[in-house]
């Protein structure tokens, strides 16, 4: 198991986010979680790269290491753990090949770096076309891979992605997802949340359905796919 | 004629307010917040250029080593922009970072008071009497066809000028400055490129303090009487410049503080000079009226918060 996370609770104030979430992830796996606006998705992978705080009571371990004794930036450097976060989040005052070199600020081993740069532009070939174009200047398909990459480069043992498809055309949504097929075949585990459940299973091989900050069914991807309630729920049929 | 030796006061002042304004800017562009304390880190960057230089001319004069005055000045610069580095480190460590997510009110109060404490505890330290500042290069007057100028307002200019260029190449080309560029556009996200913002947090405030030091020594060559209040009204003013260029505009606090001290001594030229702040700064505030960001800053109101 690679990382595992027990009763994990989250608060906004008063405003209960996560109710004491428990689910596991194995090395190499796709695993989706998917569920309604507002469900707690994003706070779940906020909690796990530590940019919300997670209650006492909270466990959560990476590679048997404890993963609440890290800071949002040795997460990230030190775990290996990288967050696509919601909306991309890019800094559009950065060139596209900053927006990738500030994603190397902790790493040292600067020969790797240019090979996975190099691997990033070839992943996603519009990036190599627009190195030096600020990254506010990108089209939404554009920014949405530079996010990927930016993860790419920040840390590759897990990759969590909030909302990857959002707001992209099918055709690009597909070779996104296709790039994210290829990303995970070269060894990086994958979490990802979606409102587009249908997508998101097609793409995951388990998922756990999250509603109003609580897991209410998991399984694998089949599963989900043929379970009555998740389809009437989520599958709109 | 006038016009010229004016222009020659102009950059000089400018100069003082430009060093001055980097820092507010700098903070205020990764941090959201203005350091008000900023004026009275000048004061002691003064201080402890005055104790830096006081050192060398007595070690000097002990026969420890011979060293030319000219390289006692660089030497005084260098150390104190040095030293002071780390007092603006501990008030980011101590007065901000546990404000990080307090109102920004909470931080402005803070500012102020790390200031009286600063003015104050330089009282409690050397007392009420000012000190004045050794001359270490002796004033040369060259004569333009009429317009004076001295070295030492060349050297304050071109100092000032060369820090604040070295300032702008640091920003643009290191990956320091890369960092402090993406922390102004959305510092939220900053820690998931696996930058450590504190770290980054506390080198801005010990580059905005190493320039407010070199401001202060340079001030200190111009006009050698130092005192506990020294930075208050021209902590202000570079405040103003640093509003006028832009907030977090390296280039706009740059060209501002020089603009204000323009303004200043032209004001001064035509009007009395009981009057030269009132009307500098009504000028200022006709600006900002009709350019409420300043020069090169930009409206805020749309970035992104987590």
């Amino acid at each position: 198991m690679l990382l595992s996370v027990e009763a994990l609770r989250v608060s906004y104030g008063n405003i209960k986010a996560l109710h004491g979430l428990n689910f596991e992830i194995d090395e190499g796996e796709i695993v989706c979680i998917i569920g309604a606006n507002g469900a707690g998705k994003s706070t779940t992978l906020k909690a796990i790269s530590r940019m919300v705080p997670a209650e006492a009571g909270s466990r959560m371990t990476f590679q048997g290491k404890d993963l609440l004794e890290y800071a949002a930036d040795k997460v990230v450097s030190q775990l290996g753990i990288s967050h696509v976060p919601e909306g991309r989040r890019l800094f559009d005052n950065l060139t596209v090949m900053e927006n990738l070199q500030l994603a190397c600020f902790a790493r040292k081993d600067n020969d790797q770096i240019k090979e996975d740069i190099q691997r990033v532009f070839s992943i996603f070939s519009r990036l190599d076309e627009r190195q030096i174009q600020k990254a506010g200047t990108l089209s939404g398909g554009e920014q949405q891979m530079l996010a990927v990459g930016r993860a790419y480069m920040s840390g590759r043992k897990v990759m969590l992605l909030d909302e990857p498809s959002m707001g992209l055309a099918p055709l690009l949504m597909m070779s996104m997802f296709d790039a994210l097929k290829e990303i995970n075949r070269e060894g990086t585990t994958i979490l990802l949340v979606e409102q587009n459940a249908r997508l998101a299973l097609q793409f995951a091989q388990r998922g756990y359905v999250l509603e109003n900050g609580n897991l209410v069914v998991e399984g694998s991807s089949e599963e989900l796919l043929e379970n009555p309630e998740v389809k009437k729920a989520y599958l709109g049929a | 004629m006038i016009l010229l030796q004016n222009l020659i006061n102009a950059l000089q002042w400018g100069s003082f307010y430009a060093l001055i304004a980097l820092g507010y800017s700098m903070v205020y562009s990764i941090l959201m917040l203005f350091n008000f304390a900023h004026g009275d880190i000048f004061m002691v960057g003064a201080y402890i250029g005055f104790g830096v230089a006081s050192a060398l001319i007595a070690l000097t004069a002990m026969g420890a080593f011979a060293l030319p005055s000219w390289l006692i000045l660089v030497l005084t610069i260098l150390f104190s922009m040095f030293l002071t580095s780390f007092v603006g480190m501990i008030v980011e460590r101590i007065g901000y970072r546990p404000l990080r997510d307090a109102p920004r009110a909470s931080a402005a109060i803070t500012g102020l008071m790390i200031g009286i404490i600063l003015e104050t505890g330089n009282l409690i330290l050397l007392g009420a009497q000012r000190v004045s500042f050794p001359s270490l290069i002796s004033t040369v007057t060259y004569d333009l066809g009429g317009v004076f100028v001295t070295n030492k307002k060349i050297m304050i200019v071109v100092v000032s000028m060369l820090l604040a260029t070295a300032l702008h190449q640091f920003i643009r080309h290191t990956r320091y400055g890369m960092a402090m560029r993406a922390m102004a556009f959305d510092y939220v996200v900053v820690p998931l490129m696996g930058v450590p913002i504190n770290k980054i947090a506390a080198m801005t405030f010990a580059l905005g303090s190493a320039l407010a030091a070199a401001a202060g020594i340079l001030f200190g060559v111009a006009y050698p009487v130092l005192d506990p209040y020294m930075g208050i009204l021209i902590g202000w003013k570079a405040f103003v410049a640093a509003i006028l260029g832009g907030r977090g505009s390296i280039i706009g606090a740059t060209l501002a503080g020089f603009l204000l001290g323009f303004i200043e001594i032209f004001v001064a030229m035509i009007f009395p000079s009981t009057l030269r702040d009132l009307i500098a700064y009504s000028i200022v505030l006709l600006i900002l009226v009709f350019r409420p960001h300043g020069f090169f800053g930009e409206a805020y109101s749309a970035r992104l918060r987590l």
